[in-house]
């Protein structure tokens, strides 16, 4: 008990003295995994879209693949780009691997299938006849995706925050694909890793308290965005 | 009238199978075509159709002489029989499709004006749509679609998930809006009365086809079929004109006839009134007076047996239908050229239209 309320006391201590080395590691994860989720934004609606709406063969295996892809491993992820980036593997010409944007590259196949899972869910839910209402009154075919996904704008919300959660939790692929180099691609839940298996339990608990703020801070900003529409 | 809206040969498939299958059907400019028929008759997919919403497996649809053009679905509109309202306010829901249509500014407050009050929604505009009651979602949607000022109207079952009391007044306001907007209309239902208070014509759909498609009177005096028979009820439907107007009731004049109704008329106006069978009372010539206000000459032009009853149709200038039992049928001696009178009550009359 004692070593929490130290570690706890230590990580208000840390962000009192705006610590450079913890507000570093701080801003570059809250940077990449907002960025992973942005990505993971346009390609998962995207992908959810077509899958809801569209119809196409290998349609039912594409949505089996997505769903299964919403529980997707991280360290599973963190392993095949790995071998993908590697030096000599197939993508090894792009110099990828240990650097930030292999982090994004690994949190956007983490958060994509999340956000298109939640997506093609949402639309799904929808009313069938109400792209056709929406056609009826004029809509371009673009305007009517438009107009369904302004429909579906609460539970979309939703998956943003997931998507969010997803990537800002996981260590596993940031690890392998990021190295967790000092100043370079070290995050909140790969120093935490690494001071806890130093045996600075402290400053675990400190990195795990500020990863859980920020984590509150970011979900708080979403819902009050998602309740503020909610029906009174 | 010419025809707006002009169908041939067409056929519609889901799954490989034909679920609707329609020769020829035309909806003629300024009128209201009810489609009716129970639920899977296909009502549904026909008006998706000819609105341009769903694609059929073959067949012709023109509009105004032409094949339906790029422009078609933006000068028509459908209203679906759930209210599919957006979840923002009324006055955005009013808006969204003017939007879409790129009606700006004052030209759009104005239209949203318009139809909020002839819908009686105009109270609820900031509302948001998630409050609406049943009844108030449709008018929303109703309105959203007038405001359009639609070429021609798709309208389905619009009144089918409110309650009588909300069905009611919407019905009346319908009604008034199509008449004085002389927005040409096609209409599912399966209410017989929403079609006798709306529709100049009438087509009877059954597991996909349309089996009988004319004037109500057509329809619901000369069923095409048994089909027909069975579902349009056996009410007799008579057309004409308000010729007289007194307090509490009014005359109207049909087939050289004048019946005399209970109600409040306009003289000259087009009046739609309907008689039961079981109303109407035969008797043989000249016999005493009766408190039944509706006394016509008449021939009798068929006979047919329903069940405990007959049916007996009679020529009295217009068409009617009586019921009567085997004994008083063997009494008259009736049998097809005999005359009788034929008799009922001013309040047996219902009143659809006038």
């Amino acid at each position: 008990m004692e070593l929490i309320w130290e570690g706890i006391r230590k990580a208000f201590e840390l962000l009192r003295t705006l610590d450079a080395e913890v507000l570093g590691i701080t801003l570059f994860t809250l940077k990449v995994s907002l960025l992973a989720t942005l990505v993971s934004l346009v390609l998962g609606i995207g992908t959810g879209t077509v899958l809801a709406l569209a119809a196409f063969p290998g349609r039912r295996l594409a949505i089996s693949l997505v769903n299964t892809g919403m529980g997707l491993p991280p360290v599973v992820v963190g392993l095949f780009l790995t071998i993908l980036l590697w030096r000599n593997g197939p993508l090894g010409g792009l110099d990828l691997l240990y650097t930030p944007s292999a982090i994004i590259l690994a949190q956007t196949v983490i958060a994509t299938p999340i956000i298109a899972g939640i997506s093609l869910s949402t639309l799904q839910q929808l009313p069938p006849d109400l792209r056709l209402q929406i056609l009826s009154l004029g809509a371009t075919r673009l305007q009517m995706l438009w107009l369904l996904l302004r429909e579906a704008r609460l539970p979309l919300l939703a998956a943003v925050m997931a998507g969010f959660g997803g990537v800002i939790s996981e260590v596993g692929a940031s690890l392998m694909v990021g190295g967790n180099i000092k100043g370079s691609t070290r995050v909140l839940t790969t120093a935490t890793v690494m001071e806890a298996g130093r045996g600075n339990f402290d400053l675990a608990i400190a990195l795990g308290v500020i990863l859980l703020a920020l984590t509150f801070a970011v979900n708080a900003v979403l819902t009050h965005l998602q309740q503020r529409e909610r029906p009174r | 009238m010419s025809a707006l809206l002009a169908v041939e040969g067409l056929r519609v498939e889901r799954g490989g199978t034909t679920v609707l299958d329609l020769p020829r059907l035309e909806v003629a400019a300024g009128s209201v075509l009810a489609l009716i028929g129970p639920n899977g008759s296909g009502k549904t997919t026909l008006l998706k159709t000819l609105a341009g919403l769903l694609a059929p497996a073959s067949g012709t649809l023109s509009f105004q002489g032409a094949p339906l053009g790029r422009d078609y679905r933006r000068r028509v509109t459908m209203v679906f029989q759930a209210p599919l309202l957006f979840d923002t306010t009324v006055r955005a829901n009013l808006e969204a499709g003017l939007k879409l249509h790129g009606v700006e500014g004052a030209e759009r407050r104005a239209r949203v004006e318009e139809v909020a009050g002839r819908f009686g929604v105009a109270g609820l505009l900031d509302r948001s749509a998630r409050n609406l009651s049943g009844g108030e979602a449709q008018r929303t949607s109703l309105a959203r679609a007038f405001a359009l000022r639609p070429e021609l109207l798709f309208l389905d079952e619009p009144f089918a998930a409110l309650d009588p009391p909300a069905r009611e007044a919407l019905l009346d306001d319908l009604a008034q809006a199509l008449r004085a907007t002389r927005t040409t209309t096609v209409l599912a239902t399966h209410d017989q009365g929403e079609a006798l208070c709306l529709a100049d014509a009438i087509a009877v759909m059954h597991e996909g086809r349309v089996l009988q498609w004319g004037t109500p009177q057509d329809v619901f005096n000369r069923p095409a079929d048994a089909f027909v028979a069975g579902f349009v009820g056996m009410e007799t439907i008579l057309a004409g004109r308000v010729s007289a107007v007194t307090p509490g009731e009014f005359q109207v004049e049909t087939g050289g006839r004048i019946l005399v109704v209970p109600g409040v008329a306009t003289l000259g106006d087009e009046a739609r009134l309907g008689v039961r069978p079981e109303n109407v009372t035969l008797s043989a010539h000249a016999e005493g007076p009766t408190s039944a206000r509706n006394r016509f000459p008449g021939t009798v032009t068929r006979i047919v047996p329903r069940g405990p009853f007959f049916k007996v149709d009679l020529d009295c200038g217009f068409d009617l239908s009586a019921h009567v039992t085997p004994t008083s049928l063997e009494e008259l001696a009736l049998a097809p050229g005999s005359r009788v009178e034929a008799s009922f009550k001013a309040t047996a009359v219902h009143v659809f239209r006038s």
